[in-house]
């Protein structure tokens, strides 16, 4: 791209050693409070107080650093981690890598809310409470549904309560051993063909049309068999597909259940509701569209919602109000019961309250609107590289995502979506994410500009991959070779990963299988 | 034209010539002709019923602060909580990492930007690897009880076996997510699930039911040490050994904290083991900081059946450098969806890291006092109250912090006596008199580091007066 000067960028490089290979015999990171004279005079000899059987024998072999070192150690890895907010995290489509606001980091480390034991009365949870309840109001009004639960762990565990929740509904109704199928859709997420395999349904995939979901497959596989169908829209290909609410009646007709699966809902906020297409249920990852920091993968929360109709089966406990008072409501005869402990994540649902409040209805809208835009903008700039192609649904706007491929590169270089990433890296950008399973789209990349990034971001992107591209065609051995400024080199081989003769997931592992191997 | 646009500090593109400028390059009047995809029908034309926004950084956190001041803090009254969720002391070198921008914003980055991330959660696994002795750990899930679900449908794989036994005394939530993963009985894959009793004088898992009750139908044993109602369970060989020889799986449940003093159950032969790492540097976070943990043999079958991510370390072309890959990705649900083995998704990872600082800073002499101090301090706890008129502690068996207090002999009810001390500004044990009414009125009172011999004491005293 014309005027832009590519980084040059070297990853932070420490040649740390594993932290099973440091320290000396008798260092001490930290010291605990000791024992108070009387409290060990009361209690008596240790021997005593923890039967033979179940005393440790042998010390665990734990390394032996002062604090100084293991906070030196523990920050060089984490200087050695590119993450979100340094690195233009731009390509890991689908997961929505906005920027987490630090006010609400200040906010969840407070004693006010790290500092507090969930089972704690009612009375001294209010706090708490009040946002919970408040996320689940503003929840309510962004899906149009009717009641929601924060219980979930994440976006997948929301999928498999939806999972559990259908198998409830028809159980109800005297219809659960003949509603055994799960229908979804071949760009929906990974885990709604999983969670309701999980939970015991059969799945059934529908095939794409030209990138849509294909209705006349639908019509062919519906029937009194149906449990559910799970889908997303727009889907992960970020193509929106307009006969959605076909797709719901179609289900609803075969007296079936309809889940969206709105993990990512961030190109559609105040622009389209679960309600208005006829859902019965959906959920949205905190952790993506409304700005809880990933961390390293979690911790996540998957806010669930359904319809008045599907409510009496939320996990309990749910919050509740009357007049100023924050429940606990736990007598719930319907519910599916529990599916994580105590009530959820709810430092995430902390966060996502400010910053719902930070955005206001207006705000909300915007972010939707300049995530769609971004992505217009950054689609426009990748489709002029040669190489890259949008495939199916030719002539259609993408919504706040796109999978691109790098098909037509790979054919003419050999290199394809897994080399270049290899690359981008050395520009100081966050590699992008390619395709969730299966590759329907060939050679894939999947970025997803969300709000968060500005117009200088997105064109040094673009040029990051351009660059990549071009050095393909020009000098395949820098790709062949890449990446060439990280901390380590090439993986040397990823049999090593395959084989239980070699992959080792512990240290101990490594050194019986390799060191002394 | 369009009305006055909402410039956020969060959107640098919200700026109009900005907006303008990207949208003459596409060749868009609007965006609103991306959206034109959207039916007329469905769109959401209305104004969001949200309140408006908070625009001042300063605003919204008085705001926020303002309702959190409503939350009563285990800082402000003496905790004696515990029940899954326990207050220990996190370090402040655990704060300052676990808060570091690039592990806190970090997604799946591949290896080589994020390298040091896939150390870290190496070094995790590293470090529980020696804690629990056994070789294998994956990346965590949600939490305990989820966990345990987890392994006991791995060992159901493992074994082609639908049935697996866990203690009575078990924490019911717990239970419910257990059963919630072994599915209901009209499920084809359903595991059934059956309670093997307690001793009532000990607490201890009861083995003469539990070889009544295990068959050549047994996936797999799973027990809990310490359990739920405190006790530490010393029979994990025996359970091991019964359950082994039968050809069922054993499975674990631990709190890691409790490991620099207590067996670890891959010494004596366990098949897999869970648990939570909230324990190991994470706050309670109103039970917002659990992690379940999965440990397993390095054995080809258990790798092949685990759901959960698995990282391995590896060598890269430069001679003793080394990285990080994923172990056989198709056996999850990212790698074969329905074919892949239950799920997997975003869940709890950053707590690894929490856990992998925690335990460097603790190293075995750390982890060796924590767990004297804790069972000494619980023990003169136990000490104190049993002075009191009414007042004794149920089971004979040893605990480590957690022990219950059974006040049925006092004509007092534990909810009676908690609300007493809260007046006192202390949050007393939890009540178990609703989950085992057999054991009368008893209460689940947890002592840690945290607490010193005044705040024992004060208990004690407040105590004394509410019974009064």
């Amino acid at each position: 791209m014309k005027g832009i000067k590519l980084r040059n960028y070297h990853a932070a490089k420490y040649d740390e050693p594993i932290i099973m290979e440091m320290g000396v015999k008798g260092r001490r990171g930290i010291m605990v409070p000791p024992v108070h004279e009387e409290i060990a005079e009361s209690a008596g000899d240790i021997k005593d107080l923890i039967p033979e059987k179940a005393r440790r024998k042998t010390a665990p072999n734990l390394p032996e650093i002062d604090q100084y070192h293991t906070l030196m150690h523990f920050l060089r890895l984490s200087q050695m981690t590119l993450g979100m907010e340094t690195g233009i995290d731009i390509g890991e489509g689908t997961c929505t890598m906005k920027y987490s606001p630090k006010v609400n980091e200040e906010l969840v480390r407070s004693p006010k809310m790290a500092d507090v034991h969930p089972l704690q009365p009612e009375s001294t949870l209010q706090g708490i409470l009040q946002i919970t309840y408040e996320l689940r109001n503003y929840l309510k009004a962004i899906s149009g549904l009717d009641e929601f639960s924060m219980q979930t762990g994440g976006g997948a565990h929301a999928t498999y309560i939806n999972a559990c929740i259908t198998r409830k509904y028809h159980q109800d109704r005297g219809e659960l051993e003949q509603r055994n199928e799960v229908i979804t859709t071949q760009f929906t997420h990974p885990c709604n063909a999983a969670t309701p395999a999980t939970a015991g349904f059969k799945v059934i995939f529908l095939p794409h049309k030209n990138g849509y979901p294909d209705i006349d497959a639908l019509n062919s596989v519906v029937s009194d068999r149906t449990a559910a169908i799970h889908m997303t829209n727009p889907e992960d290909t970020g193509i929106y597909n307009p006969r959605v609410k076909e797709f719901t009646k179609i289900v609803h007709d075969a007296g079936g259940l309809c889940f969206y699966d709105q993990a990512n809902a961030n190109g559609i906020m105040g622009i389209a509701r679960a309600r208005e297409a006829g859902f019965d249920a959906c959920h949205f990852n905190l952790h993506k569209t409304f700005s809880s920091p990933h961390g390293c993968e979690g911790p996540a929360g998957g806010a669930y919602g359904c319809t008045e109709a599907l409510a009496p089966y939320l996990p309990i406990p749910l919050v509740t109000r009357t007049n100023d008072h924050y429940h606990l409501d736990f007598d719930r005869p319907k519910s599916i019961g529990k599916v994580r402990s105590f009530f959820g994540n709810l430092e995430v649902v902390l966060r996502a309250y400010a910053w719902i409040r930070s955005m206001g209805p207006e705000g909300l809208k915007t972010a939707a609107e300049i995530s769609v835009l971004n992505n217009q903008y950054l689609t426009h700039l990748l489709l002029q590289i040669d190489g890259i192609t949008a495939p199916f649904a030719e002539g259609k706007p993408r919504f706040e995502q796109v999978r691109f491929s790098m098909e037509k590169l790979k054919d003419e270089t050999g290199f394809g979506s897994h080399e270049i990433q290899d690359r981008m890296v050395d520009f100081g950008i966050q590699s992008y994410w390619l395709s969730h399973h299966p590759y329907v789209v060939p050679e894939p990349f999947t970025p997803e500009p969300c709000e968060t990034y500005s117009k200088e971001d997105i064109e040094y992107w673009a040029s990051v991959i351009e660059q990549a591209c071009k050095e393909a065609r020009e000098t395949p051995e820098v790709i062949r070779k890449a990446p060439h400024n990280q901390a380590i080199h090439r993986i040397k081989d990823f049999e090593q990963a395959e084989d239980a003769k070699r992959w080792a997931t512990t240290w101990r592992a490594y050194q019986r299988k390799r060191k002394n191997g | 034209m369009e009305k006055k646009t909402f410039i956020h500090p969060y959107i640098p593109n919200s700026v109009p010539e900005i907006k303008a400028a990207m949208l003459k390059e596409v060749g868009l009047k609007s965006v609103y002709d991306v959206y034109n995809e959207i039916p007329e029908q469905l769109r959401f034309k209305d104004k969001l019923d949200i309140p408006e926004a908070i625009t001042s950084e300063y605003a919204l956190k008085r705001h926020v602060e303002e309702i959190l001041e409503k939350n009563v803090t285990c800082r402000e009254y003496l905790n004696f909580l515990g029940a899954g969720c326990w207050q220990h002391y996190v370090p402040a070198v655990v704060d300052e990492i676990v808060n570091r921008s690039e592990f806190l914003t970090a997604y799946c980055g591949a290896g080589y930007s994020d390298i040091g991330k896939y150390q870290a959660r190496f070094e995790f696994n590293s470090l529980m690897g020696e804690l629990l002795d056994i070789d294998a750990v994956s990346n965590p899930i949600y939490d305990w009880g989820d966990a345990a679900g987890r392994a006991i449908r791995m060992a159901s794989r493992i074994t082609g076996r639908n049935e697996v036994l866990v203690p009575k005394i078990i924490d019911p939530d717990r239970l419910a997510e257990i059963r919630q993963l072994c599915q209901p009985e009209e499920m084809s894959n359903a595991i059934a699930v059956r309670l093997v009793d307690y001793d009532p004088e000990t607490g201890l898992m009861d083995l003469n039911d539990l070889t009544k009750k295990i068959s050549n139908k047994t996936a797999a044993v799973y027990f809990e040490t310490p359990s739920y109602l405190g006790t530490i369970e010393d029979q994990g060989k025996e359970i091991t050994d019964i359950a082994h020889k039968i050809g069922a799986l054993s499975i674990a449940g631990v709190d890691p904290i409790t490991l620099g003093v207590l067996t670890p159950p891959g010494s004596y032969g366990t098949d897999l083991i869970v648990g939570d790492l909230q324990s190991i540097g994470v706050h309670m976070l109103a039970g917002g900081g659990q992690s379940g943990f999965i440990a397993f043999r390095d054995e080809e079958v258990y790798i092949a059946e685990c759901p959960l991510e698995i990282y391995s370390i590896m060598e890269t072309v430069e001679e003793g450098e080394l990285a990080f890959a994923e172990v056989r990705s198709d056996r999850t649900s990212y790698g074969s969806r329905d074919k892949g083995k239950d799920w997997v998704g975003t869940a709890s990872g950053l707590w690894t890291i929490a856990g992998a600082v925690y335990l460097t800073l603790m190293g075995p002499e750390g982890m060796r006092e924590i767990g004297e101090v804790i069972v000494k301090n619980a023990k003169y706890t136990q000490n104190r109250l049993s002075e009191m008129a009414g007042v004794s502690i149920k089971f004979s068996q040893p605990n480590f912090k957690e022990f219950m207090v059974d006040f049925s002999g006092t004509g007092k009810s534990v909810a009676e006596i908690n609300r007493g001390l809260l007046k006192r500004k202390v949050f007393g044990g939890k009540d178990i008199s609703g989950e085992y009414p057999e054991l009368g009125q008893c209460a689940l009172f947890c002592v840690t580091e945290i607490h010193t011999k005044d705040d024992i004491d004060k208990l004690c005293v407040d105590l004394k007066e509410v019974l009064q």
